[in-house]
């Protein structure tokens, strides 16, 4: 009943006009960035940062708008899926599957429609998800104590691979990159300096703003000049909606299935929503047999993925608000950016920012529904703005980010050193190393090496103090599993996600 | 309101007939060596509304912020580049000095700059959970010194820094010896510092009175002392200080400014008398009130003098903790 009233004081922020502007406005981004192929959520929100600065937006108002374009991103992931057979994003992957086929079949606007209803219904469940565990998980996080906390870094970092990861080795590189990054500045637990060579300005460590806004948002600048300069796609062909009742009523309890896998996915770290997605698809063909017509453009085939992605990026949400670690990427941008407006995760947000934690959820489910608001009727507009030639957006980005990142701090050096980030950034993924993990690296490395000063103090130097209490035993154990198990089932299952794109005639 | 105006016309006027010599004419500049939204960002901006309300500057005070290392980049960069300036004022805080005192600004050091006021502070604390076995500052002190490492303490800041030093001056006034053993838990913020003690995994919270309110009114948190020469006013008038206890700790994290060294002497006596004015005034009092911050006013002749004493009693504390060699 406490969660209702929080819940209802939650609505109260997010639905005054100035949040609900930019709830709109971020949704509507989201979805335009989700859809442009190679612009994944993670980069979205990571673009969308300095603007948040830029604006001078309040605590609360900067959330939902990040929110926003996170749930759009993942909307709208779906769009050049079903049109052009490239995923906007990583988690719209399955929907190619048999989205694509529908439109081949001049079923796109079908497909389109229905992979909308789905998004909003997997968003739905998610959220319900998210407002039931949050507050629960919250709570318990008060008997975490260092070596608990310690043992749950571990844990990040060990799922940190994930099932998607491709390559362990890379991703260690890019996650020690990351930790290296951290130690420059202040040791808090000591007290000295540590690589700053007595420059100043590193006195206080590397924002990690600067870090997220240069790899991202910069580095996505500098691909985009490299490939896709020049003219945009041709115009697409939608097609009429001939979606009928009876079919998106047969979809319901596909529905249902997707979002719960997917919320649950979302919720452990370092699987997130590309696993979400594809549980839910293979599932759904288990579940189906051999009446659907999976890979030919089987309606359920948008839907489960669908219902999937969009579950997963709330149960995302929950491991990040409840005890500050990500449980994705993209929750990981979302973390850095409260850790700078100085709101610390964990179970005190809950108390102390009430209005920010529940102005944010409950602009998640607004922006659900402008999400489906949008997205049904407006989808023509979408496909149009893919092919708007990127020359005009980079100039507007570029702007973007330079103005916000100069806002934070007024400090033209943190410029040259977001540059410098994006340079880096574009050669680490010309190297196919991973940024998220970097991220990660930069904002969890501290935290975990922090919790195990801590822990030993507290223990007197006894190092067994990290897996006496039976949470951080558990923790210990689902971290070993979460480090092998990738081994063993990570490639068996990219082997059928292979198998399963192969199936289909990939053509652009 | 036309009392107030003609009063504070008189203050101004008081001001300006005892500093005849120089007036601040055109734009003043108030240095801000953090983000905005922090505490150095507040005393620039609150300052300088009330200095143009009480008309003791001619044109605007303009806040600029310079955030890095601390204060580090800012006190460069008066020390260096605005040597002469006269119409620059410096927010600066126990931050600072302790920075300071432990030679976290390389090449530079307390001389450089002029002190010029303080305008408040907000005290430091120390606080155990509900369910704590110490219910005064004595028990906890006692404990500490049978054995330094019996109790913990979690505070905010980084190791050697301001949270970590009362926990210091307080064991020390307390005669505990071994002070480099009493363990301390660096945290981010307070706020995470006191998730740790009332969830019962760290003995002992230090911070400052603005951050505890929270959990104290909550009844999580139960404050065992304040670092004041006297009781706190208002709501946390309940709380008994060090000193009558028989500590005799006192840790006021006070917020004021610096101003270059070079500057005119008769600007800086200007900007001395000016932050007494401002001080003294209603204005200024209803920003104390509405913000938490406790009177604090070293008097004009005896601020330099408390800086001075202050680095020099955090360098000492410094040393003996090894954070300085």
């Amino acid at each position: 009943m406490e969660t209702l009233g929080f819940l209802m004081d939650g609505f109260a922020v997010a639905l005054t006009p100035y949040n609900l502007m930019f709830a709109l406005f971020g949704a509507f981004v989201g979805t335009l960035i989700g859809c442009l192929p190679g612009l994944g959520p993670a980069n979205g929100v990571a673009i969308l940062i300095p603007l948040a600065f830029t604006l001078g937006l309040p605590p609360e108002t900067a959330m939902i708008l990040l929110t926003s374009v996170y749930a759009g991103a993942m909307y709208g992931g779906r769009i050049s899926s079903i049109l052009l057979n490239i995923p906007g994003d990583e988690p719209a992957m399955m929907t190619c599957l048999d989205g694509y086929p529908m439109a081949q079949k001049g079923r796109a606007a079908d497909a389109l429609a229905v992979s909308a209803i789905a998004s909003f219904a997997g968003g739905l469940i998610g959220t319900i998800g998210l407002i039931m565990l949050a507050p629960v998980l919250a709570k318990f996080a008060l008997t975490f104590g260092p070596a608990e906390y310690f043992a749950l870094f571990l844990l990040a970092f060990a799922t940190l691979g994930g099932i998607t990861g491709k390559n362990p080795v890379k991703t260690v590189v890019a996650a020690a990159l990351g930790i290296m990054i951290s130690t420059v500045g202040i040791d808090i637990s000591t007290g000295t300096q540590r690589y700053t060579f007595g420059v100043l300005e590193l006195y206080e460590g590397i924002d990690f703003i600067l870090a997220i806004v240069g790899l991202f948002a910069i580095s996505e600048l500098l691909f985009f000049v490299e490939s896709r300069m020049g003219r945009g796609r041709d115009k697409m062909n939608v097609g009429k909606l001939t979606l009928t009742m009876k079919e998106l009523v047969m979809t319901i309890p596909t529905q249902l299935r997707g979002g719960i896998l997917g919320f649950i996915s979302g919720v452990l770290p370092g699987a997130g929503a590309s696993l979400g997605s594809f549980i839910s698809y293979t599932l759904e063909k288990q579940v189906v047999g051999k009446k659907g017509k999976f890979g030919e453009g089987d309606i359920r085939g948008v839907v489960a993925p669908e219902a999937g992605n969009n579950g997963a990026s709330s149960g995302a949400l929950v491991p990040m608000l409840t005890l500050g670690v990500p449980g994705s990427g993209t929750t990981a941008v979302l973390l850095a950016m409260l850790i700078s407006l100085n709101i610390t995760p964990g179970p005190l947000m809950f108390t102390q920012n009430a209005d920010i934690v529940w102005g944010v959820i409950a602009a998640l489910l607004i922006g659900n529904v402008l999400l489906l608001v949008l997205n049904i009727p407006l989808v023509g507009f979408f496909v149009k703005l893919l092919s708007v030639p990127p020359m005009y957006l980079l100039p507007i980005v570029t702007m973007v980010a330079f103005v916000g990142i100069y806002s934070i701090s007024h400090s033209t050096f943190d410029l040259y050193f977001m540059v410098a980030f994006g340079v880096a950034g574009y050669f680490l993924r010309k190297l196919e190393i991973p940024l998220v993990p970097i991220i990660l690296g930069l904002l969890l490395g501290p935290e975990m090496e922090k919790n195990l000063g801590h822990a030993l103090v507290l223990s007197d130097g006894d190092w067994s103090v990290l897996w006496e209490s039976p949470l951080a035993m558990g923790l210990w154990i689902v971290a070993g599993l979460g480090l092998i198990l990738p081994y063993l089932v990570g490639p068996l299952l990219r082997r059928r996600m292979n198998a399963a794109m192969k199936e289909n005639p990939v053509s652009d | 309101m036309f009392i107030k105006r003609t009063l504070s016309f008189v203050a101004a006027a008081a001001v300006s007939m005892s500093a005849m010599a120089w007036q601040p004419s055109g734009k003043v500049e108030c240095l801000a060596p953090a983000d905005p939204g922090g505490g150095w960002d507040f005393t620039c901006r609150s300052v300088g509304n009330v200095m143009q309300t009480l008309g003791l500057v001619e044109g605007s005070v303009q806040t600029v912020n310079m955030a890095g290392a601390g204060g580090g980049v800012a006190y460069a960069h008066t020390v260096s580049k605005r040597a002469e300036d006269n119409k620059l004022l410096v927010a600066a805080s126990t931050a600072t000095t302790t920075r300071l005192a432990q030679k976290q600004f390389p090449g530079m050091d307390v001389e450089m700059v002029t002190w010029v006021g303080a305008l408040g502070a907000d005290y430091g604390i120390i606080a155990v959970g509900k369910d704590s076995e110490y219910q005064n500052l004595n028990d906890l002190m006692d404990a500490v010194k049978a054995n330094p490492k019996s109790v913990k303490f979690a505070g905010g800041s980084a190791r050697g820094g301001w949270d970590h030093l009362k926990v210091l001056i307080a064991a020390k006034a307390s005669g505990a010896d071994k002070l480099p053993a009493i363990p301390y838990l660096s945290y981010n913020n307070g706020g995470e510092a006191m998730t740790q003690v009332v969830g019962g995994q760290v003995d002992a919270f230090t911070g400052d009175i603005s951050e505890a309110t929270g959990f104290m009114e909550s009844g999580d948190l139960r404050v065992i002392a304040v670092l004041a020469d006297e009781r706190l006013p208002g709501k946390f008038h309940d709380i008994p200080t060090a000193k009558e206890q028989g500590i005799d700790a006192v840790g006021p994290n006070w917020r004021g400014f610096y101003m270059p060294k070079g500057a005119d002497e008769d600007a800086q006596k200007y900007w001395v008398d000016a932050v007494d004015t401002l001080y003294a005034s209603d204005e200024w009092k209803e920003v104390m009130k509405s913000n938490g911050l406790i009177p604090f006013h070293p008097p004009a002749s005896e601020f330099d003098e408390f800086v001075r004493n202050q680095v020099k009693d955090i360098e000492t504390l410094s040393r003996e903790i090894g954070l300085l060699k």
